[in-house]
Parts: structure tokens; C-alpha cells; sequence
């Protein structure tokens, strides 16, 4: 038995311009599952994003939430004015109904403790996006949406990070929603994964979609110069659902 | 004689700290979201609400406040929009509004109206009228700000984060425009149109290097808009220069020596 998806897309498009950027875009969210949305730049990851959060509206379809559903969101960026001196603590406070209690114990969970009285604009990249996660955390989410950071973090920060957040899944109980240019990063932490390039390129499990033909095509060709691929064990295994289904978990189901 | 000494310059004083101390909070936020222009573009259209209130025989003040009001209800989309257009918009309908309101004024038949003082403000003929005015709206003002200060802070540092978490957006931007577009009125007869920004900017950019946080920002920039208009004051009378005019050179004297002071941390 499946449960009721606490957001479900249906058929999402939004045309800027003459671009259409997104395409009948569907897609389900269930309670406590992760997903990541990879596709190259451009491809729309955010622009869904910010759809699926309200706060773009999309030209046609629509988006169904489950009732007073609690959105943590851990954006890309977020440039904040320099002429506003503020520190890490104030900036957490300024969470909806945030309690100091839970603002430290946030701070301690992620290890950023020592920032509490540190200016906002002195935070190296990796600092401040542990500090927008903990903002995210604070509100105490049903889904945590963590869009991935443009700048200033490497490589390694973003590991340490994408191997928190299934405990962090654990602990709150909550479904995530990850977006990521590079699937081998967040593969392990991902129980679905939804492959975009304007429409829905493919879905699946990480390791299926990591062989289907139309991620290859997609990310294939920047791989293949001596990167292993991290599991192959189902060498060229098709996505098995039809790419003009509108739910993407039609090849992955949820019983 | 004494007497009349006192009332002379007893309302135009009060009506300076008053305005000062709503400034403070006012143009801090101002500051940090970027309306500078903004508030220059209300205080041109202060312009044609004087033309409205000489045309309709309304109660002056209330014309200006109220034309001011709309002006701000009627720009709000723009400044949601875009930036970069909204910036070129802006400048059109600032100095836009600025000319309608003084090819209006000259065309209001009969009226002579003192435009220098509109321009660059006419302090000592502030009466109690005017003071009364100021201290409803700075009291409006201290209360709304108070009340509101962590929700109008959470939207100033990201609308997105705070829509998502589910604050009431767009009433609070209303609040804080509207209470903007109110100060900016009133702020007219004392520093002038030309000059409103300016006391608007200033004393919060000159609190940007002592404080340690918005609170403190918002509580100094009140402080040296009081020292300001103090000072000010003073000098106008010592030197007899133009009221307006002296309170703000000496915010931006206030401003350059606290650059010294941003040196030192």
C-alpha cells in the first residue's frame, strides 16, 4: 500500500520567453523518501524548485500538498546585504517560531556551535550553507527541500553533507527533496532519483538511473574519461516505464 | 519675552527629534533593502499630494499623507519587480512626479506657495499642528516596528525563506512602505523634498559601523538623527543657514567620522 504523497506535481509547465522550461513536469513526494533531482545546467532543476515551493506559478498544472505541509528549504544562495550586521544566532531566530532552545541544539547537531556569534558576511561557503540547513531545520519540516550551492563549497563539504542528510531524515521523519548536478555525489543518499532536462528524462533508483540510456546521453559523455560509475552491475539496464508517463515513479513503485 | 523665545523654536525642535527618532528604524530598513530611491520617488510625489491639498481645500498635512500613501500603493508592484527595470522605472516616475508636481503647483491659479521651503524645508514655520501630526506617526511608527520587528527583519533578509515559511509577505512590504510614505510626508516641512532621503540614509550609515546588530543599527541611527538635528539646529541658528540643509551636512559630518571608527575594528 502506498501512503498519500504529502506533494504531488501534476503535470507542471512554465514557459519563459520562448524557452519552455518546464515540460509536464509530474512527479510524487511520499512521506520519510528522498529524492534528487539531477540534470545539467539550465535544465531546470531550480526553476521546479521554486515551483513546487509556490513560489513561481507554473502556466499550467498543478500542485497538491498535503494539508499545512512544513517546507524547510536550504537555498542555493542567499547574498545577504553587507550594511546588515547580523550574526549566525539572529539570523537563525529570524525562523518562523523558532525557540532558542531549538536553535542550539540545531547549531550542536550540525557541528556549528562555535559560529553562533560569528557575522553572517565572515562565513566561508561551506559554513553558511550548514547555517541556511540549519534554518531549513529549524522550521521543523514534513519535507526539506536543500537546492545545491552554486559556490564556495567543494567537493568534500558536500559529501560530509549528503551523508547527514538520511540521519537527518531519520531523526525528523521528514521527506527530502535534494537537487544536484552530479548524481554520484548524492547516489548513496538517494532512495529516487528523478533525471531532468526540461521534461522528466528518466526515474528511478539511483543505480537504474545511473545506466538508462537517457541519463548516458545526458551526463554520459563528461564520465567516461576514467571515472568509474559506482555500481554496474545491471549493465544497461533500461528504465522500464514509458518517458511519456506524467508519474515518474511509474518505473519504482512504492508498495 | 522669554516666553516667546521659547515657542519659537519649541516646535520646530520637537518636530526634528521626532522625525529623527522614526527615521532611525525607517531608514535602516531602507538601507538594507535598497530603497533609497524609492523613498527619494514618494517624497517628489509629496509634491503633487501639496497640489491635491491646495486644489481640494483638504487639511494640507493630510493631503500630503495621503497623496504620499497612494503614490506608495501605486509603486509597491514596482519595487517587487525586477530590480534592474524597476531602477530605470523609478528614476522615471521619481523625476517624473517631481515636474507634474511643480508644473501642477504653478498652474494651481492664485495660490502662491512658498516651493523653496517645500524643496528644501521650512523648519521654524512648523507649528503645532505639524507637531501633532509627527507624534502620531512616530508613535505609530515605534509601536508597528516593535511589534513587527522579527517578521519585517525575516522578510528583509530573504522574502523567499520568509514566504516559505509562511509570513505574510506582502502585507508586511505594505506596512513598511506605507509607514515609509507617511514619514516621508511629514518629513517634508522639515528637512524639504530635495533632502528627505538624505535623512532617511545617512544616520543608519553612520550606526552601520558602531552596531553589532539590527537592533543596535536601527537604536543608533535614531540616535545620531537626534545628535543631527541638535547640531544642526544649532548651527542654523549660530549662523542663520537654512534649517534643513544644516541637520543634514552635519548627518553626513556624523556619517565621515564614523568611518574613522569602522577603520579601528
Amino acid at each position: 500500500m502506498s501512503e498519500e504523497p504529502i506533494l504531488r506535481a501534476d503535470n507542471l509547465s512554465l514557459t519563459f520567453g520562448q524557452k519552455k522550461v518546464l515540460d509536464q513536469i509530474s512527479l510524487d513526494i511520499q512521506p520519510r523518501q528522498i529524492i534528487t533531482l539531477i540534470g545539467p545546467n539550465g535544465c531546470g532543476k531550480s526553476t521546479l524548485t521554486k515551483v513546487l515551493l509556490g513560489l513561481v506559478r507554473p502556466d499550467s498544472g498543478k500542485i497538491i500538498r498535503s494539508r499545512q505541509l512544513r517546507i524547510g528549504y536550504m537555498p542555493q544562495n542567499l547574498p545577504l546585504d553587507q550594511r546588515m550586521p547580523l550574526n549566525v544566532d539572529e539570523f537563525l531566530r529570524l525562523t518562523r517560531r523558532s525557540t532558542r532552545a531549538a536553535v542550539d541544539h540545531w547549531l550542536e547537531r550540525l557541528n556549528i556551535t562555535s559560529l553562533k556569534d560569528q557575522s553572517v558576511h565572515d562565513l566561508s561557503g561551506g559554513e553558511w550553507q550548514r547555517v541556511l540547513l540549519a534554518r531549513a531545520l529549524l522550521v521543523e519540516p514534513e519535507l526539506l527541500v536543500l537546492d545545491e550551492p552554486v559556490q564556495g563549497v567543494d567537493v568534500q563539504g558536500q559529501l560530509e553533507l549528503y551523508q547527514l542528510i538520511p540521519q537527518l531524515r531519520d531523526e525528523l521523519g521528514c521527506a527530502v527533496l535534494m537537487i544536484s548536478h552530479d548524481l554520484h555525489l548524492v547516489m548513496s543518499a538517494t532512495d529516487e532519483v528523478i533525471c531532468l532536462n526540461g521534461h522528466v528524462c528518466c526515474s528511478g533508483h539511483p543505480e537504474t538511473v545511473s545506466a538508462d540510456p537517457a541519463y548516458l546521453e545526458l551526463f554520459g559523455r563528461r564520465l567516461d574519461d576514467g571515472i568509474a560509475y559506482y555500481t554496474h552491475h545491471h549493465d544497461h539496464e533500461h528504465c522500464d516505464h514509458d518517458h511519456s508517463s506524467p508519474h515518474t515513479n511509474a518505473g519504482h513503485h512504492h508498495d | 519675552m522669554i516666553d516667546g523665545l521659547q515657542t519659537w523654536w519649541l516646535m520646530p525642535l520637537v518636530a526634528g527629534l521626532l522625525l529623527a527618532v522614526s527615521a532611525g528604524p525607517l531608514g535602516s530598513f531602507v538601507v538594507w533593502r535598497r530603497m533609497a530611491f524609492f523613498g527619494d520617488t514618494l517624497a517628489h510625489g509629496a509634491l503633487l499630494g501639496i497640489t491635491f491639498g491646495v486644489l481640494t481645500d483638504l487639511d494640507p498635512t493630510l493631503a500630503l499623507v495621503v497623496g504620499s500613501a497612494s503614490l506608495a500603493l501605486i509603486l509597491l508592484p514596482l519595487q517587487l519587480a525586477s530590480r534592474l527595470s524597476a531602477d530605470t522605472l523609478l528614476g522615471i516616475v521619481s523625476h517624473g512626479t517631481l515636474a507634474i508636481g511643480l508644473v501642477a503647483l504653478s498652474l494651481a491659479d492664485g495660490i502662491r506657495v512658498d516651493l523653496m521651503g517645500y524643496l528644501f524645508g521650512d523648519l521654524l514655520a512648523i507649528n503645532e499642528g505639524h507637531v501633532y501630526w509627527l507624534l502620531g506617526s512616530t508613535a505609530i511608527t515605534l509601536t508597528l516596528v516593535l511589534c513587527f520587528w522579527n517578521s519585517l527583519l525575516a522578510v528583509t533578509v530573504s522574502p523567499e525563506l520568509a514566504r516559505i515559511e509562511g509570513r505574510p509577505v506582502l502585507l508586511l512590504d505594505l506596512m513598511l512602505i506605507l509607514l515609509l510614505a507617511m514619514t516621508v510626508a511629514l518629513a517634508m516641512k522639515v528637512v524639504g523634498i530635495l533632502l528627505i532621503s538624505a535623512l532617511l540614509i545617512m544616520p543608519p550609515a553612520a550606526a552601520h559601523a558602531l552596531s553589532k546588530g539590527p537592533r543596535q543599527m536601527a537604536a543608533i541611527a535614531s540616535v545620531v538623527g537626534i545628535v543631527s538635528v541638535l547640531l544642526g539646529m544649532w548651527a542654523s541658528f549660530r549662523w542663520d543657514t537654512p534649517a534643513g540643509p544644516s541637520i543634514v551636512v552635519t548627518a553626513m559630518l556624523l556619517f565621515v567620522v564614523s568611518l574613522t571608527f569602522r577603520r579601528k575594528r
